[in-house]
């Protein structure tokens, strides 16, 4: 059993729980996930671990509600626990080498985003961020993005804060106005990951970090398989961090919605039980 | 008595009731049925039966005990060697082992030992406590042994160190013990509470379980002999998918075996929407592959629902590696046996599986394990409609340890290298099970767990 140590509402429907979970907390590395499962009856999901503390033993999970599991997640308090967890999963980033890097997350991504920024900036490389979010009200960790960031650029869908537009606008004007970017890494929803990829240069390695469905998260089911370069690899090993210009986002998208009816199905259910 | 040339029959579920339930199919003895079973044995003084046995259970002697009416001595003495009876009764090959060497299957049916094993494993469990799989009392050892992974293997190295006084703990990358007892074999093949009393029973013998750890992620090999372990047994099983390659694959509604199974076995998803994790089975669907994996897959279909669950496999029937109940299990289930027939592509429509494209094949000479090559026949495609595919063609080794261990050496199929003892690349590190030898059965992983057990033991004397 793993205690929730503290929970905080970031913005509507996206939560940031503190967890206590000391053996991930000292082995996890920007880029690694965990899979839990609340309960008995519950489904195992992965989460990006947002942020760690090794000395207390906790790891830091930040979540967008966007069906039964994080509804549910989401209803947890302070001292309550979740049942499964495991990691720390997938392979950590490889931060080496960068000297100045353009970091893009999108929506509910830019809290997974965080901990690479701030491992970049503590690697001493020069970063640009760039944060989008439906209105003002969702966009998140500004003030933290802030601190470890060289420049940050926000933009929003409808304009009420930032920028009004996405989040490859800026990325376009940055592109033509610094000419040694070494690095662009980009987290969100897959059809920006797909944007942002299609915009930077072949010679500018893009990385897209994938949200694929995950079942144990060990490589033994083969549910997270994706297609880059023409090959199948598995996200929970092999990723979840791959080259963007090699990815086939189309078919991640496809992958994605494969259970939307079940999961409409179990979010009504849900509700009727909780009202 | 006249001789009874013929196993005594075993009851099972109706095929019209079972398919639409997850209870077990096979009904196991009762006792009057085990006593009259046991009665074929001719108490052989030098049995074969024994010698096809990987763990090397003293069959007659058990059967004994059952004709004398002395459950207690049956349990003890399967137990002596075997420590989880009531699961190898079930799922082992007996035709293939101790019942193809059975004298009495020379003329007439051999000796149904696989049922007797199962009657005695189950009278073992309702009774645990009277057998005696609690040690009577161990002289505690202080070296403490760390086994990886939770299938037959890791738990019958983890049992029989505990019971020789070592301090075991046992690693699951899980959030429950059994491997592929618990995530591919099927409930009304292997009832969970089945697994679940017979793996409390090995904690019994003090083996700690620690769930959710991945060892070579969340704790490395090497920092396991910093925290003190002595040695550490790898059971991590064959436990990678194998996909056929073909344009289409990644396609919605194609499942490896491993996802299937696990979604239904080990996330319960045949009870959802109680249970949250879901699984799709439309009204047609193909099963590719012919191993009981492919088995297991195709009669769990027709359980979700399924109307018509087609097995498409390269080879003929002979060649079908499944055991032979299975195959005649999904017979009677309803399953279609598409044979000498291979896939070539997933057509779709809306990002979802439509249809398959096959080639017939044909025989032609002989591979080098012995099995006629399969060949396309120029020509012969065609296609069959298909809402769902659950790919059933294997599994490789696990390598996330792997990937995380440096100085482990594994073979070009991912296997890790050991010697005659188990003993692998690393000093104090033995392995065995699927992970050594790719996926095989689970009683050649337990015989696997027994032998490295006796190699640690003699290590750690030795020391
Ligand atoms: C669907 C199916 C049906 C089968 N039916 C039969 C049958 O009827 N009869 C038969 O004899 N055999 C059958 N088999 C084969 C048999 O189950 C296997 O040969 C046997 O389970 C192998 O045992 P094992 O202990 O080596 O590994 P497994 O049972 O595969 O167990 C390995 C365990 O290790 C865990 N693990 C992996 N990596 C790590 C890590 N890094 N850290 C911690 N834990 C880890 C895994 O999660 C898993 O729980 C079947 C197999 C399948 C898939
Ligand atoms: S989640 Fe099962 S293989 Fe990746």
């Amino acid at each position: 059993m793993y205690k929730i140590i503290e929970k905080e509402n970031l913005a509507p429907g996206i939560k940031r729980i503190r967890v206590e979970a000391p053996l991930i907390a000292r082995k996890t590395h920007p880029g690694n996930f965990i899979i839990l499962r609340i309960g008995e009856f519950d489904e195992r999901i992965p989460l990006t671990v947002a942020d760690y503390d090794r000395d207390k033993g906790t790891i830091t999970l930040i979540f967008q509600e966007v069906g039964y599991t994080t509804e549910r997640l989401g209803s947890l308090e302070a001292g309550d626990y979740i049942q499964d967890l495991v990691g720390p999963l997938g392979k950590r980033l490889d931060l080496e080498g960068c000297k100045k890097v353009i970091c893009i997350g999108g929506g509910s991504g830019t809290a997974l985003l965080y901990p690479i920024v701030k491992a970049f900036h503590e690697k001493g490389a020069e970063i640009l961020t760039i944060t989008g979010a439906r209105n003002k009200e969702l966009v998140i960790l500004e003030k933290e993005l802030r601190t470890v960031s060289d420049k940050l650029f926000i933009t929003t869908d409808d304009g009420s804060y930032g920028r009004h537009g996405f989040v490859t606008d800026i990325l376009a004007d940055l592109l033509i106005t610094h000419s040694d970017i070494d690095l662009v890494v980009a987290i969100g929803p897959v059809p920006m990951m797909k944007a942002v990829s299609r915009i930077t240069p072949a010679n500018i390695k893009t990385i897209v970090s994938l949200n694929a469905l995950m079942v144990d998260g060990t490589g033994m089911c083969g549910g997270c398989r994706v297609t880059v370069g023409g090959e199948t690899k598995f996200t929970c090993v092999d990723g979840p961090a791959f080259d963007g210009h090699q990815v086939d986002f189309d078919e991640i998208m496809n992958r994605q919605s494969y259970y939307q009816e079940e999961e409409k199905h179990i979010c009504r259910l849900g509700r009727e039980v909780n009202s | 008595m006249a001789l009874q040339k013929e196993k005594t029959p075993v009851k099972s579920q109706d095929p019209e009731l079972r398919i639409k339930n997850f209870d077990e199919v096979c009904l196991g003895y009762n006792k009057s049925e085990a006593v009259q079973e046991a009665g074929r044995c001719l108490q052989c003084k030098d049995p074969a039966c024994v010698k096809g046995c990987p763990v090397e259970v003293p069959i007659p002697d058990f059967i004994k005990a059952i004709i004398d009416d002395d459950l207690d001595r049956a349990a003890h003495i399967i137990k002596s060697k075997n420590n989880l009876p009531a699961i190898c009764g079930r799922v082992c090959p007996q035709e293939e082992q101790c019942e193809k060497l059975c004298i009495m299957g020379k003329k007439y049916e051999p000796v149904a030992i696989g049922r007797l094993e199962r009657f005695v494993g189950d009278y073992a469990l309702k009774k645990a406590g009277v057998s005696d799989s609690r040690p009577a009392k161990i002289m505690k050892k202080k070296e403490k042994i760390a086994v990886v992974g939770s299938g037959p293997a890791g738990l019958t190295a983890a049992a029989d160190l505990a019971k020789e006084g070592y301090q075991v703990t046992l690693f699951e990358a899980l959030h429950a013990a059994g491997g592929v007892l618990r995530y591919g074999i099927p409930e009304f093949r292997l009832p969970e509470n089945i697994l679940d009393q017979e793996v409390s029973e090995i904690q019994k013998l003090g083996v700690e379980i620690k769930l959710n750890v991945v060892i070579g992620k969340t704790i490395t090999i090497d920092e396991l002999f910093a925290e003190g372990y002595s040695t550490v047994f790898i059971g991590t099983g064959a436990g990678l998918p194998k996909f056929l390659g073909l344009p289409g694959e990644n396609l919605n509604g194609i499942y490896s075996a491993n996802e299937f199974l696990t979604r239904v076995n080990l996330m319960k998803a045949y009870k959802f929407p109680e249970y949250k994790t879901p699984v799709r089975i439309g009204k047609k669907v193909a099963v590719i592959g012919g191993g009981n994996v492919a088995m297991d897959s195709a009669r769990t279909a027709v359980r979700l629902g399924a109307e018509e669950v087609s097995i498409i496999y390269r080879r003929s029937k002979e060649e079908l590696p499944a055991r032979d109940e299975e195959i005649e299990h999904a017979e009677e289930e309803g399953v279609i046996f598409r044979l000498s027939n291979n896939p070539t592509a997933f057509h779709g429509e809306n990002g979802r599986v439509k249809s398959i494209e096959c080639v017939k094949m044909k025989l032609e000479g002989i591979d080098s394990s012995g099995r006629p090559v399969p060949v396309p026949v120029a020509g012969s495609n065609w296609s069959l409609e298909v809402d769902n595919v659950i790919i059933a063609i294997g599994q490789t080794p696990n390598p996330l340890l792997k990937y995380n261990t440096p100085g482990l050496k594994t073979n070009l199929n991912g296997g890790i290298i050991v010697d005659e003892n188990l003993s692998a690349s690393i000093p104090g590190v033995y392995a065995g099970g699927d992970i050594v030898t790719g996926a095989a059965t689970v009683i050649k992983a337990m015989g696997a767990g027994k032998k490295a057990a006796q190699s640690i033991i003699k290590y750690l004397e030795e020391k």
